[in-house]
Formats: C-alpha cells, sequence, structure tokens
C-alpha cells in the first residue's frame, strides 16, 4: 500500500493507506483524530471540514495521498498548548452556538476560514451565504451566525475580548 | 442560587469537549479486534426473494461472515416489536404483520435490509456486499397513500387486506353531526402533511461486542433511549436477559424523534457479534440513512369547522390518512392517533369533534415520530383550517383565534377529545406576540415591498401541545405497551458532592447543564459539586428516556422527588447530630439547620455521617445517602403560544424568504433560557423547513427519489431568518417543577404561520391553501397561473 507523509495539528505523521482512502478516513480511523466527523456522502454537510494549507476543505471530498506534504489542522488543534480556546470555539460556547455538537467541528473549521479570508468583516447575510457549505439540524444557526460575527470582532482585532451574549 | 440555578443562562458544560473534537459518539467508539458491517439493502420497494448467492462475498478478502435472514430465523430470532396497540372502530386490534430484522421471503421497501457482510475493514466489507448475488422478482410497489388504497393495489403484507393497518376513532361522531346540521357556515380544507426525513446530522451507529467468558453483550448505539432498546432488543427479538445486555448510548448527534426506535443493525451487530466472537460495528452512510431512518408525517387530511352566526367554532371533522411505510416502526401507531386527534382541540372551544384515521401499509420507509409527532399534523391543520374560518365569515384571522380562544379563567379545561389542559393564557402569549412581531405595522411593510417588486405576507398560529408523556396508566388504556414514568438515582458522595443518575438521555438538549442547574438549586451547592450521567443502562436505573419534551416535566421531576427523599433522611441525621426534633430542622443553601438557632450543619458533614455512621441513629436510619425515586405523571403538559412568519416573495422566481419570525411561547417555568431559546428556534428551523424547503418524494413505483442531502432540501444558514424568541409563561399545576417543556412546540407552532404568510402574501392570486412544501416552482406556478388582473394600477 502506498504511504502518505503529512503534518497533523503541527505533528509529523505518516501512514499506509490505500489509493481510496480519503482524508477524513486517515484523520479518524488510522490516526483516531475523531473530532472531524462524516455526516454524508455527497459533500453536502461540511461536518468534516478541516484546514489543509490554510483553506478550509471537505476531508470527505479528498483523497488522503492528495493530502501528501501538507499542512493538516482539525479541530484537535484549534486551542493553544495550554488549553486556550480559539476566538470561535470560545464563541460558539458564549453564544450556545451549539446543540449536540455533532455539525460543531465541521462549523468551527469553516467559519474560522471565513472570517480569515474577510478581513473587511462580514455582515450577518455574508455569514450565512458563507455558511452554504455547512448544515446544522439542532440550531437553526441563528446563535451559529452570532457567534461568528463575535469572533471575527476579535480575529480582526477589532476588540481584544469576545463581546458577551446578551445577559436573559 | 441566584446565579446558576432556576433561571440562569448558565453556558453548558458539554460544549467544552463538543469543541474540542473530544466527543464520544458511537462511530468515535472502536473496540480491540472490532470487525465492520456493511448491510446489503433492497434497491427494489417491492420484490420477491428467489435466492441470495452469498458464495463470492464469503470468499472475498477479509470477510469473517454474512448472514441472511433465514440465519436469524435458523436461530428463533423474533421480528422487530410494535410498541404500541391501536384498536379500530369496531375494537379489534390493528394488523400488525411481522417484520424480520434481514428480510425473509420478501422486500417491502428500498433500504429493506436483506444481508449483512462482515469484514476486518469497512473497505473490504463494501466491496464484499457487491458480491452477495440477490434474485428478485419484483413486484408492483405502492409507495402512497393513494396508490396503496386503490382497489387492486399490490399487498405490501400478504395478509392485510387492502393495506389497512387500522381504521380508528376519536369523539362523538352525533354531537358534531348536529353540530353541522346547525351551522351558519362550514370551512372546508383538504391538505397534505408532507412526508420529511429526520436527517440527525449523526448518522445512526452502532456497535456489538460479546464477552465469551461472561456472556455479556454490550451494545454501544445512537440511541434517545438505551434501556427501551434493551428491553425491545433483549426481550422480543435476540432472547438475552436483561442481566446479560448492556446498552449504551453516548453522546447523540440529535435524534429529533429517529433514534428512539429500535432498528434492525442494532440486533444485528448485537447477535453476529456473538457468532463471529469479535465486536462489530456499522456506521450508516447517509444515503442508507435516507432509506432506513424511520421517516416522518406523511397524511392526507380532509376537515371541516361548523360556525355560528359569529365565527364561534360549532363542530369540527376530519377524515385523515397516515402512512405507516412498510412496517409498523417502534411507536408508528400512535403518532396519528393518540398524539393526533387528542391535540384537535387546540386552543380553542370547538364542542364537538370527530375525527377518524385510517393507516395504511405502504411500499416505502416506516414513518414514526418525527420532532412533534402528530401534534405538528394536528396544528397544521387546525391553524390553516381557523384561516380559512376567518375568510368564510370575513373576519380578521386574529379576530376569530380571539372569539373562540379557551378563556384563561376556563382551566383546567376539559376538551371533547379526551385530554384535559391544566393551563395556559392564549390571550397573553397572542398580544405579546402580535406586539413583538408589530402586527399592528404590517400593512405598510406589505407596501413597502410592493414598491421593491416583493410580494410580502403575515401568518400566524395560536397552537397548542400535548407533551410531558406521559401517564402510564392513560397510555396503557390507550394501547402503549409500556410504562411512561421516568426515573432518577441521586447519589451524595461521602463528601458532598452529587451524582445523579438520570434515565433520560441527551443528544443536544443540554441535560448536563439544565440538571445540575436544578440540582444546584435544590440542594445549595455550586453545578461543578454535581455530575449528571446518563445513556449507560449498565449505570442508570430503568428509565424511559427522551422523547416528547419529557426529559425536564417528567424526569426533572423525578429528580425532584429523590432529591426531597435526600433531604427527609438528611435532616433525620442532623436532627441526631444537632440533638434537635426532626421537625425542627429546615434545609436552605445547602445547610441543615435547627429552625431559629444557627446551629447547622451542611450537607458534606450530614453525608460524611452517612457513610461513616460512627455517631448515627443506626437503629432508626440505614447508612448511606442516596435515593431514587420513580415519578409517574398525573397528566400531559400542554405548552402552547403564538408563532407569527413574515415572508416576501419574489414574483419573478417564486423563492420565498422567511424575512421575521417570532415566537412567544409559553413553556412553562424556565430553567436555563438560553438553552429554552436555542431548543425554541431549532424547532422553528425545522418547521420552516418542512413548510418551504422539505419533502420526500417517492416516484410512483416507489424508489426514492429524495434520496441524498443533493436531493432533499435542508435548511441551509442563508435560507432562515433570526428567530426571535419570547416566554409568556404560565406554570403546570401537576408537576413539581411548573415546567412543561420547549423541545417541539417551535416544529407545532411554524409551519401554518409559515404557509399562512405565503398565502397572505399570494391573496391576490386567487389561492387560499398551499401545501407544503411551497417550493418556488409550486409559488411561481401560482403567481403565473392567476396573475391579478391590471385594471386596478
Ligand atoms: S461528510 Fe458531509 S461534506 Fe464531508
Ligand atoms: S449542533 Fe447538532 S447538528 Fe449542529
Amino acid at each position: 500500500m502506498p504511504r502518505v507523509s503529512l503534518t497533523v495539528n503541527g505533528k509529523p505523521v505518516s501512514a499506509e493507506v490505500e489509493d481510496r482512502t480519503l482524508l477524513v478516513e486517515l484523520l479518524r480511523e488510522t490516526l483516531r483524530l475523531t473530532g472531524t466527523h462524516v455526516g454524508c456522502d455527497t459533500s453536502q454537510c461540511g461536518a468534516c471540514v478541516v484546514h489543509v494549507n490554510g483553506d478550509s476543505i471537505k476531508s470527505c471530498t479528498l483523497l488522503a495521498r492528495q493530502a501528501e506534504g501538507a499542512e493538516v489542522v482539525t479541530i484537535e488543534g484549534l486551542a493553544a498548548a495550554d488549553g486556550t480556546l480559539h476566538p470561535m470555539q470560545e464563541a460558539f460556547r458564549e453564544y450556545h452556538a451549539l446543540q449536540c455538537g455533532f455539525c460543531t467541528p465541521g462549523m468551527v473549521m469553516s467559519a474560522i476560514d471565513l472570517v480569515k479570508k474577510n478581513p473587511q468583516g462580514l455582515s450577518e447575510q455574508e455569514i450565512r451565504e458563507g455558511l452554504e457549505g455547512n448544515l446544522c439540524r439542532c440550531t437553526g444557526y441563528h446563535n451559529i451566525v452570532k457567534a461568528i460575527d463575535a469572533a471575527q470582532q476579535v480575529m480582526h482585532g477589532k476588540v481584544k475580548e469576545l463581546p458577551r451574549a446578551a445577559a436573559e | 442560587m441566584g446565579f446558576e440555578g432556576i433561571g440562569a443562562s448558565v453556558k453548558r458544560r458539554e460544549d467544552l469537549r463538543f469543541l474540542s473534537g473530544r466527543g464520544n459518539y458511537t462511530d468515535d467508539i472502536n473496540r480491540p479486534g472490532q470487525l465492520h458491517a456493511v448491510i446489503v439493502r433492497s434497491p427494489h420497494p417491492h420484490a420477491r426473494i428467489t435466492a441470495i448467492d452469498t458464495a463470492a462475498a464469503r470468499a472475498a478478502p477479509g470477510v469473517a461472515a454474512v448472514f441472511v435472514g433465514e440465519d436469524m430465523a435458523a436461530e428463533n430470532i423474533g421480528g422487530l416489536p410494535c410498541g404500541w396497540q391501536v384498536k379500530n372502530k369496531d375494537g379489534s386490534p390493528m394488523a400488525e404483520p411481522p417484520h424480520p430484522v434481514l428480510a425473509i421471503g420478501k422486500v417491502r421497501h428500498v433500504g429493506d435490509p436483506v444481508a449483512v457482510v462482515i469484514a476486518e475493514t469497512k473497505a473490504q466489507a463494501r466491496d464484499a456486499a457487491e458480491l452477495v448475488s440477490v434474485t428478485y422478482e419484483e413486484l408492483k410497489g405502492a409507495p402512497t397513500l393513494e396508490a396503496a388504497l386503490k382497489p387492486g393495489a399490490p399487498a405490501v403484507h400478504d395478509d392485510v387486506p387492502g393495506n389497512v393497518c387500522y381504521d380508528w376513532h376519536l369523539g362523538d361522531k352525533d354531537a358534531t353531526d348536529a353540530a353541522f346540521a346547525g351551522a351558519h357556515k362550514v370551512a372546508r380544507l383538504e391538505l397534505v402533511n408532507n412526508r420529511l426525513i429526520p436527517n440527525a446530522m449523526e448518522p445512526r451507529a452502532a456497535v456489538g461486542e460479546y464477552d465469551t467468558m461472561s456472556g455479556e453483550y454490550t451494545l454501544y448505539t445512537t440511541s434517545q433511549n438505551p434501556h427501551v432498546i434493551r428491553l425491545l432488543m433483549g426481550a422480543f427479538v435476540l432472547h438475552i436477559p436483561e442481566h446479560k445486555l448492556r446498552v449504551v448510548a453516548p453522546d447523540v448527534g440529535g435524534g429529533f424523534g429517529s433514534k428512539i426506535y429500535h432498528y434492525a443493525e442494532e440486533a444485528i451487530v448485537t447477535w453476529a457479534s456473538a457468532k463471529v466472537k469479535r465486536p462489530v460495528k456499522w456506521t450508516a452512510e447517509r444515503t442508507e440513512s435516507f432509506m432506513s431512518d424511520a421517516h416522518g408525517r406523511d397524511h392526507v387530511t380532509v376537515a371541516e369547522m361548523a360556525m355560528d352566526a359569529n365565527g364561534k367554532f360549532l363542530g369540527l371533522r376530519v377524515r385523515t390518512l397516515a402512512n405507516m411505510g412498510a412496517y409498523l416502526s417502534t411507536f408508528a401507531p400512535c403518532v396519528p392517533t393518540y398524539l393526533y386527534a387528542t391535540l384537535l382541540a387546540g386552543t380553542y372551544t370547538t364542542p364537538a369533534i370527530y375525527a377518524e384515521v385510517k393507516a395504511v401499509f405502504t411500499n416505502s420507509v416506516p414513518v414514526d415520530a418525527y420532532r412533534g409527532a402528530g401534534r405538528p399534523e394536528a396544528t397544521f391543520l387546525l391553524e390553516r383550517l381557523v384561516d380559512q374560518c376567518a375568510i368564510e365569515m370575513g373576519l380578521d384571522r386574529v379576530e376569530i383565534r380571539k372569539r373562540n380562544f379557551i378563556p384563561s379563567s376556563a382551566f383546567p379545561y376539559q376538551t371533547p377529545v379526551a385530554l384535559q389542559y391544566d393551563s395556559g393564557d392564549y390571550g397573553a402569549t397572542l398580544e405579546a406576540c402580535l406586539k413583538a412581531a408589530d402586527w399592528a405595522g404590517f400593512e405598510a411593510r406589505r407596501a413597502e415591498a410592493k414598491a421593491r417588486g416583493k410580494l410580502r405576507g403575515i401568518g400566524i398560529s395560536t397552537y397548542l401541545e400535548a407533551c410531558g408523556i406521559a401517564p402510564s396508566a392513560v397510555v396503557g388504556s390507550l394501547g402503549a405497551r409500556a410504562g411512561l414514568y421516568e426515573v432518577a438515582n441521586i447519589r451524595v458522595n461521602p463528601t458532598g458532592s452529587i451524582t445523579v443518575f438520570t434515565g433520560t438521555h441527551s443528544h443536544g438538549q443540554g441535560h448536563e447543564t439544565t440538571f445540575a442547574q436544578l440540582m444546584a438549586d435544590k440542594f445549595g451547592i455550586p453545578m461543578d459539586q454535581i455530575e449528571i450521567v446518563h445513556g449507560d443502562t449498565a449505570r442508570i436505573p430503568f428509565g424511559m428516556g427522551t422523547y416528547g419534551s419529557r426529559s425536564l416535566a417528567v424526569g426533572g421531576s423525578a429528580m425532584v422527588k429523590a432529591a426531597d427523599k435526600i433531604i427527609a433522611k438528611g435532616k433525620k441525621i442532623a436532627a441526631h447530630l444537632l440533638e434537635a426534633d426532626a421537625a425542627d430542622i429546615e434545609f436552605k443553601d445547602g445547610r441543615f439547620q435547627v429552625a431559629g438557632t444557627d446551629r447547622a450543619k451542611a450537607l458534606a458533614e450530614i453525608s460524611l455521617t452517612a457513610y461513616v455512621p460512627h455517631n448515627y441513629p443506626i437503629e432508626e436510619l440505614e447508612p448511606g445517602l442516596e435515593e431514587t425515586a420513580f415519578y409517574d405523571p398525573k397528566n400531559f403538559t400542554f405548552p402552547g403560544g403564538c408563532h407569527i412568519a413574515e415572508v416576501e416573495i419574489d414574483p419573478d422566481t417564486g423563492v420565498t424568504h422567511v424575512v421575521n419570525f417570532t415566537a412567544v411561547d409559553d413553556v412553562g417555568r424556565v430553567i436555563n433560557p438560553m438553552i429554552v431559546e436555542g431548543q425554541i428556534q431549532g424547532g422553528v428551523a425545522q418547521g420552516i423547513g418542512q413548510a418551504l424547503l422539505e419533502t420526500c418524494v417517492y416516484d410512483e413505483d416507489g424508489q426514492l427519489i429524495s434520496g441524498s442531502m443533493m436531493d432533499y432540501t435542508m435548511p441551509r444558514a442563508d435560507d432562515l431568518p433570526n428567530i426571535s424568541v419570547g416566554t409568556a409563561i404560565t406554570l403546570c399545576t401537576h408537576n413539581p417543577l411548573g415546567v412543561k417543556g420547549c423541545g417541539e412546540v417551535g416544529a407545532i407552532g411554524s409551519p401554518p404561520a409559515v404557509i399562512g404568510a405565503v398565502v397572505d402574501a399570494l391573496k391576490d392570486h386567487g389561492v387560499r391553501h398551499i401545501d407544503m412544501p411551497a417550493t418556488p416552482q409550486k409559488v411561481w406556478g401560482i403567481i403565473n397561473a392567476n396573475r391579478p388582473r391590471m385594471a386596478a394600477e
């Protein structure tokens, strides 16, 4: 079987894969990084989104061998070494942007890339359009949109601290 | 406990693991030596199996075993049981044909499991599954209600004539006929409640494991109710005694009803793990979910309302056909009957109601409860019919509702369809919602939209639902084969921290947080001293799980009852230590105190004494501080409220956008407002999905056309608006918390509001009703078929 070598969450890894093995299978089954999920078989749901060389991609739609030499970051690799959450993770928690949590890893990875690629800042409508590739069945997206809006302010350095959700 | 207790929007404790990729979903579980199962499914809607050749699959690389229906039958494996028996009008039982785990002789829907291939890797199992050769003799299929009821329709089950599962009724026919005879006007509506595919984002999965030493089986599964699965699978299917069977439902990625039922794959992996003596894992691909998860809704209904000269409702007559699919799923029969027709009074004083429901077998995936289950169908019918009543009477939609509301002074209110509502104030939720949605200002917004070339409409629904399922004796008398109480075990640990074992299950609802808040409030200790345990039959007592918005109303009540037992015992221990009378001990803020003195003992001191009973009233009190309570509710709970939707339609494309959505709901006492709001928003999103986007489509032979996420329209972020949620509560009068439930109200109340808004937007085009989903194609067709006269312009 061919061998693929890449960096995952900062660590070099190397594994034997079949030609048909998908990146998500390599992550979940070989490397046991089960934070990246599989929610569909038609590239529709985005539960599998990871970063490959800085871009968000659906890891169910990339062959493992195509990731040869790539830098892959998964949801497990987002928080700082001391456990400090990425502002996007923090915002999802603050704004109750997750319920069952299944879409969450892909949603967070997509959201980070979306915000990074739009330094000018995104309107609510643009955030909604930017989430086209990610499905959530639980939240109705309302709080996901709020969370991303709050996180972009921190990520673009507009504010130091994450704006807090309105208290009830 | 102001900050963390009842009423505080505490952030969820489950979030950290989900946000860090450290959730533990069933497919994340890998057991040592595990094999992988792939199911071979029927590609045909209806066919006789004439031969199955598994030789090539067995010989394929990595294959450990291949099993077919006959292999299971040879070991007397039972069929999948149905948990509810509904009776026909004449009192005879419904038709209940067998539901083999793996098909025997015949397949009855696309996706019906025929064989299982078990191999070292998933890829090998998949490859070998391709080599299983099944010879079918195709039969004509009847996937829809219409097709299955036609004279000469193919028989889905050979021994069920006419494909009728049951023909049931509820209410007073004579009184209803009399109401119609004396009516001033009658409004009539024919409608379809579209078939939905639940699509929780986590596909179903199951891992079976057999311990050859102890003879114990473990099943890890994506379930909302592990004890129910253990009972059904152990007692009825695999004949494994319950003490040798453990069912674990770990983190579960959404359920919405679809993960209540006992599914074939659970039995297959559990049984097969003993045959191959290794753990066996199966995970659905999404395509399999579409053709094997129980679907929802699928009704065709004719309804009529009789009114007097003032628009007061006199009588309601309803005839419904309900699609059961090819087999009876676990709770299917109760959905279009006891969870549906009993809701037909809604929030109104209609004095006479008569409903007839015919349930029908078809060549389609089994249909069962999906978020709301029966109540969305009843609500859609009733609220759409009330809108027709307003048109008939020339009354405003709000006015006709007000004229017919059950007044808040009338509770407890006995409806003519069995239920007795305990509390509510429909006028209050209506007024609050009208205000929040600026109903009064709508015509200006319509005019403004018109100037932009858009058709704007507004719709309203003043719904009610029954949840907090359910009083066991009542549901037993209606055909349930299970009790529907809930249980909690509270263990105060020696050092005073608390572990709560609940029979409910959290798959997105945030129970680990809400229940901890509840217990923090009750015991006056910080939340971080409290752990909530659920989902593992080896740890939790026998409870019924989570569905029907029951977890807080029933499970939370059990917790309160158990906590009260703890406190009562703690008082006796404190009385002993403080040399006082137990009757004089008060429990407050985590301390047992002699009333009117400063003599007190903290909970942790009491628990330590209970487990180290050196100075202890051992003659009259057992050591330890752990109590279990079972709570059987006295009644259902009745959340209700008002939903208002505002839509804009682009007449050039027929695309409808929900531009505003406002909900004001009465869900009883709120423990965590943030979580409640999220639950309602999620429910509304599914309701908007049903109203505008989602529908399951079979072709006329029974091929599933909407069989993937490319073909079935799931709501995406840019399909939905912000969803404004408010509450205006009355307390439930019969449970200790005053809670009603919030999990389903969003999906129940919203569809008629959205369709009402679409119809309102198209009111110049001569439509009075549009069936769901109001797709662009449908809406565009209406606009173009009935262009309004231009004369006025
Ligand atoms: S798993 Fe659904 S898009 Fe990748
Ligand atoms: S939180 Fe459950 S799918 Fe998004």
